[in-house]
């Protein structure tokens, strides 16, 4: 394959994970901040599943070794002597905690944007920003 | 398999993995908060067929569950009690687009010397004391055909019982915030005339 092609995969997660960091920079939505931050995990999970990806692998379950031996396709193709190759199972374990992990944290922030949106009235960051700056000049009137 | 056989691996995974940029964009550009949640629906259930084209199945059916289907519905369910649609953006992102530029660059130059996408020789596949252990001895020490499995429960089970801690953590979390003692709510300066008033009805 052309050599560049080599690295398009890491590239593309790189510019999925930037555009989730983009979208939790530049929106002041918190909505479209927490969705932002889901596409940026989601950019790390294909990077540590394709590294753990072996060419001419298979999913990390034991097969029963006749039914490859016997299948007449892998044995036209001179595959059926071969070993069965597996891709790495241990990305695959971390990725599993870390989607779960990741749903956790979203529910909280979901729960503390609910909370925010019920004291505030709103969900943009810089109406929370001048909400909170007019009631600290509120209170040092008070003073 | 042969050659022609990887080659159509690598460019499946590269299709799904451009139609997820697309998608990402897409959830970038529009404003509508219900087409964005929609969105990131599909953009969950596109990388599930990612992770299958990576061999990953366990983390696909994860991943069609809780990423398409539970994290869908807990934003669908913020958006019921929030709003709908986002403020249209009044601010510049030069700031925001150079940082991710920047920080994107300085990642690009870090995959540089990464092994290629499907090395079997790469360091994390070839480790013989980790995916070589699991592969050849999990049979023999644990005895579950699904090597993820076996990993996942026993040979890291405290990686797991630590999951189940923040997941525990994460619900009291949600429920103290949303669940328990939802009426503390009077005389707060912070809301408007209306919303008082919305609120007084309710009380009553």
């Amino acid at each position: 394959m052309v050599e560049w092609l080599a690295f398009y995969n890491d590239w593309a997660v790189i510019v999925i994970m930037m555009a989730g960091f983009y979208i939790m920079i530049a929106r002041y939505n918190l909505v479209k901040k927490i969705i932002g931050l889901s596409i940026f995990q989601t950019g790390i999970f294909y990077f540590y599943v394709g590294l753990g990806k072996v060419d001419n692998g298979t999913a990390p379950i034991f097969l029963e070794p006749k039914v490859i031996d016997e299948s007449a396709a892998n044995v036209a193709s001179g595959i059926a002597e071969q070993t069965i190759l597996y891709s790495n199972p241990l990305p695959h374990v971390l990725i599993l905690t870390a989607i779960v992990v990741g749903v956790a944290t979203m529910a909280l922030g979901l729960a503390l944007i609910v909370r925010i949106y019920e004291k505030y009235g709103s969900i943009e960051e810089d109406d929370i920003q001048a909400i909170d700056s007019q009631f600290i000049c509120q209170l040092d009137d008070k003073k | 398999m042969s050659v022609d056989a990887i080659v159509i691996e690598h460019v499946i995974v590269m299709v799904l993995l451009t139609l997820l940029i697309v998608v990402a964009v897409g959830i970038i550009i529009l404003n509508d908060l219900l087409t964005a949640v929609i969105l990131s629906g599909l953009y969950s259930l596109l990388s599930a067929t990612v992770f299958v084209a990576m061999d990953a199945v366990d983390v696909a059916l994860t991943e069609a569950a809780v990423g398409a289907g539970i994290s869908t519905i807990i934003l669908l369910g913020t958006l019921s009690f929030t709003k709908r649609v986002q403020k249209p953006q009044e601010h510049n992102n030069y700031a925001a687009l150079i940082i991710v530029v920047m920080t994107g660059g300085a990642l690009i130059y870090g995959t540089l010397d990464l092994p290629s996408y499907g090395d079997p020789n790469s360091p994390a596949n070839s480790h013989p004391q980790l995916a070589q252990h699991y592969l050849t001895e999990s049979q023999k020490e644990i005895d579950i055909p699904n090597v993820v499995t076996s990993v996942l429960a026993s040979y890291r089970g405290y990686d797991t019982l630590g999951e189940t801690a923040v997941v525990f953590t994460a619900a009291i979390g949600v429920l103290s915030l949303l669940g328990l003692r939802r009426r503390r709510r009077k005389e707060d300066p912070l809301l408007t005339d209306k919303q008082q008033r919305k609120q007084q009805n309710e009380d009553n």
